[in-house]
């Protein structure tokens, strides 16, 4: 028995991982194996648990804005490295690591579109660009589309899905990000603006302590994590482990800090609801 | 209060104790001792220029930490003509990292806010460290809003590592709570004096921190993340923070520089902990000119300038549209 005949075909490990990877994707909620078409299909949703995957901004205008509708606006503003900030990877390098890796310029995308047939001005924050933290490009673009709702007089939604708060990057330039578009929401409130602010997963620091926060209706994702300081900060300073579901979009809705926790496959609807109702 | 000194304070701490022994050595000559305490204490003043001259961004923040620093209450207490402190958000409780009231301030009626710090031990966990709850951010609106009422200026005092990060303040709205400062005190149809008198911590900083001047002594800090955060998650080590604190630009130079605060208030040779009595001329000075000022301007036009204010803050690029 010199030749013995395969019963397989060989392929190399690498191959099969990422033909697997593109394919099948494992649900962080339920361990389940989800064809990743059906999942995209689903609104990223897991159909077996309904576990809320992130979306990225263009995935989330697509779920949300009428077919053909969105105008993004202000794609030119382009980030700048105002404190010369080097680290082990310098701001620059962070920086062009993701653009490349996400395609888009910054962590928001601002514009206009219809939700149900209404007219509404859009900003969506992307968790994949520096954890969607508010540098000054996303303050500037933020308090913007504000301005711009004054002007035209349209409703403001804001889906914010960045954890990172403030983008140390730019130190208190970014801080003062929180200042400058919570002024904006100010000026939303004496123009009487409606303003809806959906947290996604996760919405923490500075983008929750600001404009996030300030919406007249507030709206969560499922299991979203929400807060100012982040888990292990809380962890490391009070030195024991945090209940579970510990800053998740229904621990705040149960102490009456959000007005409601909506599935994504039902957000659309709820939204062109609510500018049912508020129109006038 | 006991003198404490730090690490890089050693050679003034040298000098100091070298007068002190002097001064109560009783056998030596009351002319040789004049003599020797007048050399000394003009070595001393040189040591101060050189050391303080000379300070990088995180000994800076080791005096901006300072525990012999003059706190909120301690420029209340001195600067301030009489004052009376209020308590409680009128919802959950009295926070003691924050206190807040009224005062007459050269003859002037106004509303005060400010983190308070410890200084021992105890005293610091009773005012948990000037570390702030959302029930510490409600008082300090509810005190500013009374404050528009009767349009008193309103002067704020921070002094914070940052928001209080435990079970209880997610539970009870941070994030939520500081927002709403933010867009209440950008409509507050009052002025707006905010100081920095020591660690300008972050949102919790930010949370007591919009107003329409925005002032920051010499040598206090004010930054997005603390140093050691910074090189925590940037440099995954805490060797770290002195390149963190030089990074992330933190001193009054610094943010003068960047547009970010609108005066400098000087402090003493050798730091405002050296000499009280000089930080809180320079401190009275500083809060009259500015009070002084913003009574000048109307109110509409004070809102609208505070607005512009942090409109025109940020850096970035308009390319070409691309559309």
């Amino acid at each position: 028995m010199i030749f013995k005949r395969k019963k397989y075909i060989e392929l190399t490990p690498k191959e099969k991982v990422d033909i697997k990877k593109e394919i099948w994707i494992k649900c962080d909620g339920c361990g389940k194996l989800l064809y990743t078409k059906k999942l995209e299909e689903n609104l990223k949703v897991c159909p077996e648990c309904s576990y809320h995957f992130r979306m990225t901004a263009e995935e989330r205008i697509k779920s949300l804005i009428d077919e053909g509708t969105f105008v993004e606006k202000w794609r030119n503003l382009e980030t700048c490295d105002p404190l010369n900030f080097v680290g082990v990877k310098s701001y620059k390098e962070k920086l062009q690591e993701d653009m490349k890796k996400t395609g888009m310029k910054e962590a928001i995308v601002v514009g206009t579109g219809k939700i149900g047939g209404f007219p509404v001005s859009l900003s969506v924050l992307d968790a994949h660009f520096i954890m969607g933290s508010m540098g000054s490009v996303v303050g500037e673009k933020f308090s913007r589309i504000c301005e711009f709702s004054i002007e035209v007089g349209l409703p403001l939604i804001s889906i914010s899905g960045g954890g990172g708060g403030a983008r140390m990057y730019e130190g208190v330039i970014s801080l003062m990000q929180m200042a400058k578009t919570a002024s904006s929401v100010g000026k939303l409130k004496k123009a009487g603006i409606l303003y809806i602010s959906i947290l996604t997963d996760p919405t923490m620091g500075g983008v929750a302590a600001s404009f996030a926060f300030l919406g007249d209706i507030i709206i969560a994702e499922p299991k979203a994590l929400i807060g100012f300081a982040g888990p292990r900060v809380i962890e490391q300073t009070i030195r024991q482990k945090l209940p579970h579901g510990f800053q998740s979009a229904e621990f705040l809705y149960e102490r009456g800090l959000i007005d409601m926790v909506v599935d994504r496959r039902d957000l659309k609807e709820i939204i062109t609801k609510i500018l049912r109702i508020f129109h006038t | 209060m006991e003198k404490k000194y730090l690490p890089f304070e050693k050679p003034i701490e040298e000098i100091e104790r070298k007068i002190e022994e002097i001064e109560k050595n009783k056998k030596i000559d009351p002319i040789v001792k004049n003599t020797e305490i007048v050399k000394l204490k003009q070595l001393l003043i040189e040591k101060k220029k050189e050391i303080y001259s000379n300070l990088t961004p995180w000994q800076i923040v080791q005096i901006a930490r300072h525990p012999n620093r003059p706190h909120t209450l301690d420029y209340l207490d001195n600067i301030f003509d009489e004052y009376i402190e209020l308590h409680g958000d009128r919802a959950f409780k009295d926070d003691p990292a924050i206190v807040s009231g009224f005062g007459k301030f050269l003859g002037m009626t106004v509303a005060f806010v400010g983190h308070q710090k410890g200084r021992e031990t105890k005293e610091n966990i009773d005012r948990k460290f000037g570390m702030a709850h959302p029930e510490g951010y409600r008082k300090a609106l509810r005190i500013m809003k009374l404050a528009e009422k009767f349009t008193f200026p309103v002067v704020t005092f921070i002094d914070t590592p940052g928001a209080h990060p435990d079970i209880e303040a997610e539970e009870r709205g941070q994030a939520l709570s500081i927002a709403i400062n933010l867009l209440e005190m950008s409509l507050l149809r009052t002025p707006i004096l905010c100081i920095i008198i020591g660690e300008g911590g972050s949102g919790g900083a930010l949370g007591i921190g919009l107003g329409d001047r925005v002032l920051m002594q010499e040598f206090s800090i004010y930054s997005v993340i603390s140093p050691e955060g910074c090189a925590s998650i940037l440099w995954k080590s805490q060797n770290a923070v002195e390149e963190a604190a030089k990074a992330l630009k933190l001193t009054s130079r610094d943010l003068l520089e960047l547009g970010i605060i609108d005066e400098i208030i000087p402090e003493p040779l050798g730091g405002a902990h050296s000499d009280w009595e000089k930080t809180f001329e320079y401190m009275k000075s500083a809060i009259e000119k500015n009070l002084k000022e913003l009574k000048m301007i109307k109110i509409d036009e004070l809102i609208e300038l505070r607005y512009k204010k942090y409109r025109k803050i940020g850096v970035f690029k308009e390319g070409e549209e691309s559309e």
